[in-house]
């Protein structure tokens, strides 16, 4: 293994060739303790050469996962590699690598807290989205601050720093579709401690959402279907011991 | 019910059997997946022998055609086995997941040995892609 720094910050892109080059720069500038890794989820774009242009390592999966895969698969180098720390930064340049020092402090002040989660709903700003994803973040928001028994402002925010602890939780289980909500969920079902700090937010620099324009509605049944198949999982995540979660015998 | 329809019920009930018979023995359909067709295969062979029977599962069901029932019954196992089928889908692809980013990162370590240190990396030549997940 070449050395590499303590911390690493994980950049799913999908098709973000635009965008990927600077936010690589960015973190390389502002974050001089962070590897950089771009999860390259099987971009039809240059992504993927662009961003180890720029300097970023690369892991290139094969064909599209979808976010969670992506970001998943991150979370598995993160373990593997041994990293302490591990933040996640959307490839479009929505987040600033500026803040992450924001989110590290908050780590470093509090050692019990396992997740530093940027909100963007913690400041007067104001956060530049329509109307209708505002209110369907507040929904989640108020649902997930009841379940959870503290307050969670933007459960929808994939501006995350994570510990050693949350890095091996969710790179043994992390969901697949929309995953930044039900990760909540799982962090209380572990009894991992989150918190917040507020951050700006920019507008979308290039690319898509992964929220796709024409899906909210999808996007709030599947969310609000995974918090409550959620709720019944009592363990949702395989402990060593266990048997697998995918074995080849189970059916019907 | 009729003799003929019994006798095509039968014929249909048991070809079905054997092909699934068959397609076992050929290894193209693993056990695991054929049980349950085997099963319900074997159900509609003896509701379509049995009339009796079927008169009886009618009634009991409040029915009042008995080849209706039948038709219940199997529509019954066309759900169950259309839900094993998801069930084995999901499993594919959690596993294909799994796959992808074991492969991902074999080829990341690969290609950090060859190089010294985090040099900017020679990408390799597009595999082929498979189109955008839903």
């Amino acid at each position: 293994m070449t050395p590499h720094n303590p911390y690493v910050a994980v950049v799913p892109a999908y098709n973000e060739a635009e965008t990927i080059v600077g936010v690589v720069h960015a973190l390389r500038e502002h974050t001089p303790t962070y590897d950089v890794l771009v999860v390259d989820d099987g971009s039809t774009d240059d992504t993927c050469s662009m961003a180890a242009a720029a300097g970023a390592r690369v892991l290139r999966l094969p064909f599209n996962l979808g976010i969670g895969g992506a970001v998943q698969a991150g979370f598995i180098y993160a373990l593997d590699n041994g990293y302490e720390r591990m933040v996640q930064v959307d490839g479009d340049g929505q987040h600033m690598p500026e803040e992450i020092e924001l989110l590290a402090r908050t780590m470093d002040e509090s050692p019990e807290v396992d997740i530093v989660c940027g909100s963007r709903f913690l400041t007067d700003k104001g956060y530049p989205a329509p109307i209708s994803r505002r209110t369907g973040i507040h929904i989640f928001a108020f649902l997930l601050s009841r379940i959870v028994g503290q307050r969670v402002s933007d459960p929808t925010s994939g501006f995350r720093l994570y510990n050693r602890r949350g890095i091996a939780l969710f790179a043994r289980d992390y969901p697949h579709d929309y995953p930044e909500v039900e990760a909540v969920l799982m962090l209380h079902f572990h009894r991992l401690r989150m918190r917040e700090v507020p951050v700006r937010m920019l507008e979308r620099g290039g690319g898509q959402s992964s929220i796709r324009s024409g899906k909210p509605a999808y996007y709030m049944v599947k969310v609000l279907l995974a918090i409550l198949v959620g709720l019944g999982r009592r363990r949702p995540v395989v402990e060593p011991g266990d048997a697998a979660p995918v074995t080849a015998g189970h059916g019907l | 019910m009729e003799t003929r329809i019994q006798v095509v019920a039968i014929v249909a009930s048991v070809g079905l059997l054997l092909l699934i018979l068959e397609l076992v023995r050929q290894r193209r359909l693993l056990e695991r997946y054929a049980l349950l067709w085997l099963f319900s295969a074997l159900i509609m062979v003896g509701l379509a022998v049995w009339q009796g029977g079927l008169e009886t599962i009618a009634r009991t069901i409040g029915v009042s055609y008995p080849p209706n029932a039948l038709f219940l019954v199997a529509f019954g196992f066309v759900l169950v086995l259309l839900l094993h089928f998801s069930i084995a889908v999901s499993r594919l692809a959690d596993q294909s997941k799994v796959l992808a980013q074991r492969v991902a990162l074999l080829e990341e370590r690969q290609h950090s040995a060859q190089m010294s240190g985090p040099a900017p990396l020679t990408v390799p030549k597009d595999p082929a892609r498979a189109g955008r997940d839903s």
